[in-house]
């Protein structure tokens, strides 16, 4: 990473600090427009509950629609937010530094907002207990776990726990930094609560370094389970053919691979456009994270051709048939080509080329495009999968969706969006202390006739510069 | 006794060192003086010892009670309704591994963050001397001791050229 502006800690405090400490004007009304669609999609909920899971279009043969392609869906970004961070502060990538702590926020608003769609999708949302809560409440029924419906809520359940601890322990030193900042005596009380009385002692900068690797590490095995597991309540259901599939926890992991970064990469170019943040994003980022892309779309792509291989290489008539309403039947057809397009073959070509990589702005779009083409696969797995024609003509049907779902998926998107813009007000997006560390640990060395930007490895003990090597 | 704390506030790492090395020489122990910067710094870059901690340890007991948690539950409440589904056994192995699994990573995580938090020393109620021109870049060194050896601590501070007045503050 070359490019790089030296700025003090004073100058870091005020320009990251700048829309917390201050409201900016585009602020409110995007808070209410996005707050008045999440209580759109929270009455058109209400209205569901009154009147029972008909008035959406779920009926049989589709009873996972819109939903449920919705909480993969979530759950996929949810995914990539944890694993960018994980996987850059594991192996020490420099420019992970202004990238991490937006990563690992979206991650928890995706898991909140995946779990709102499966939650809503069975109708009487208290009645999840009965199966997840492992007590016998007065029926002397106690959860099936044998079910993959036990599973999801356990997995997700520890990933949503674990990010979020995640997060706030990693936030622990700029809380304290604002409440140094803050003005008000409640504000800068609250601050103080939050912050735990955190001072910048040596051992708590260490234990910092340390928790963030540890935790890392922690964290990436259950990322893995996590998508391997929702990948399972398909794949291990024996009676829809498209769903029972082998591959399908590792097609699933790095399908939400390409959307999460994607996502990722989405936040860095808002970040730029809505707070000015470019001494901190830079081209530089934007280019390592599309060089990233291309590698995860493009193996992404080759898990996405397997899948499709190991359908058809079986030759079996409800497989090849459930494939071909998949890529060629109307409705299924054209959203099939749109979702391919999408997702690879528009974004890839146009990430090849470094000014392109560069471009926050061809990087917003490009990324958009592939979430779209992301939840339009979601969509292309469920709905055929259950629409194909089974041998009991009387379970033949199709699939709409009702404007109560719509209003529902709109909301899921409103509320990510809204708590990001909430949490952007109270706590900095761009972890502080990490591009202050940066900034201690970067100096300028002559190497022959030129001057190049190194930096000190962090967290290293002492001992480490004691041995020879 | 009751202890007092005094803070010098330093914008050179250099003039942070020397005054370590002063209280070292005026005969203030490792566990008495602190420092207290806004961003962490290269290990050893004051000369201050390693702080030593036991964070690894704290996975380890957190996972072994997370998985005897997961076991629990799964066995536990198969066997208190011990239905048959599918033919399968009512302590089904794969099921339970998942679920276990979760309990184990789960509980692994929840030790190391209450880990981190203790070795941290946290929380703390409070703050001692300190000053919040820390966070904006400054280098504080802090010394805790009794209250009357805060007048050398405080000549220690500022023979190294702490900038402006030493700031005090209760334990």
């Amino acid at each position: 990473m070359q490019e790089h502006t030296q700025l003090s800690q004073k100058q870091i405090n005020d320009e990251l600090l700048r829309d917390i400490l201050t409201v900016p004007k585009w602020w409110l009304p995007a808070v209410v427009g996005l707050g008045i669609l999440v209580a759109t999609g929270l009455g058109a909920f209400s209205y569901m509950v009154y009147h029972g899971v008909g008035v959406t279009g779920l009926n049989r043969p589709v009873f996972w629609g819109f939903f449920i392609a919705n909480f993969v869906f979530w759950i996929g970004i949810s995914h990539a937010g944890i694993m960018i961070s994980a996987i850059l502060r594991l192996t020490q990538a420099e420019w992970r530094r202004p990238v991490t702590r937006a990563a690992e926020v979206m991650t928890v608003f995706s898991l909140i907002a995946a779990l709102h769609t499966p939650l809503f999708h069975v109708g009487r949302p208290w009645r999840v207990l009965y199966w997840i809560f492992p007590y016998d409440f007065d029926r002397g029924i106690w959860p099936n776990i044998r079910s993959p419906f036990v599973w999801d809520p356990s997995a997700v359940g520890t990933y949503l726990i674990a990010s979020s601890l995640f997060v706030f322990v990693c936030l622990l030193p700029d809380i304290a930094i604002l409440r140094d900042r803050a003005k008000g005596l409640f504000v800068k009380r609250i601050y103080a609560f939050l912050c735990l009385g955190f001072r910048g002692t040596p051992r708590q900068w260490r234990l910092q370094t340390v928790a963030g690797i540890l935790l890392s590490a922690l964290v990436l095995p259950v990322f893995v389970s996590v998508h391997s597991i929702v990948s399972w309540d398909f794949a291990v259901l024996i009676g829809v053919e498209g769903w029972h599939s082998t591959i399908f926890a590792p097609y699933f992991i790095i399908g939400a691979i390409h959307s999460g970064v994607s996502a990722v990469a989405m936040l860095m170019a808002l970040a730029v456009w809505l707070y000015k943040l470019d001494n901190y994003i830079k081209p530089d980022h934007f280019d390592a994270i599309a060089r990233l892309l291309i590698v995860v779309a493009t193996t992404w792509f080759f898990f996405f051709f397997l899948e499709w291989v190991y359908a058809l290489y079986t030759l079996d008539s409800p497989e090849i048939a459930l494939r071909e309403l998949q890529a060629f039947q109307w409705p299924y057809g054209p959203l099939f080509a749109i979702f391919v397009i999408l997702s690879f073959v528009i974004p890839v070509p146009i990430w090849l080329f470094k000014r392109f990589r560069r471009s926050a702005k061809i990087m917003f779009w490009t990324t958009i495009l592939v979430n779209i083409g992301m939840w339009l696969e979601r969509f292309l797995i469920i709905i055929p999968g259950l629409v194909r024609r089974t041998h009991m003509t009387f379970d033949w049907g199709t699939y709409h969706p009702s404007l109560v779902e719509i209003l529902i998926v709109v909301e899921t998107f409103a509320f990510v969006a809204l708590g990001m813009l909430l949490f952007a007000k109270v706590l900095p997006l761009i972890p502080l202390f990490d591009v202050k560390e940066g900034m201690v640990f970067r100096h300028l060395i002559k190497v022959g006739r030129k001057t190049v930007p190194a930096s000190i490895r962090e967290g290293l003990p002492h001992h480490y510069y004691e041995k020879k090597h | 006794m009751a202890k007092k704390s005094v803070l010098g506030l330093y914008t050179e790492e250099d003039s942070a060192a020397d005054a370590l090395d002063n209280l070292r020489d005026a005969g203030f122990e490792e566990g008495e003086y602190e420092l207290l910067t806004g961003t962490p710094y290269p290990e050893g870059t004051f000369g201050e010892a390693e702080p030593e901690h036991h964070l690894f340890r704290w996975p380890l007991i957190g996972a072994a009670c997370g998985f005897t948690g997961g076991l629990i539950i799964t066995a536990g409440t198969q066997m208190a309704y011990p239905l048959i589904t599918g033919g399968k056994p009512i302590l089904s192995i794969p099921p339970m591994a998942i679920i276990m699994y979760e309990g184990t990573m789960l509980g692994a995580i929840i030790f190391t963050i209450i880990g981190i938090i203790f070795e941290s020393r946290l929380p703390r109620l409070f703050m001692g001397a300190y000053s919040e021109k820390i966070t904006e870049g400054h280098i504080g060194v802090t010394v805790t001791t009794e209250e009357g050896r805060t007048g050398v601590a405080e000549e220690a501070l500022k023979k190294a050229g702490a900038e402006g007045d030493i700031i005090r503050g209760w334990e």
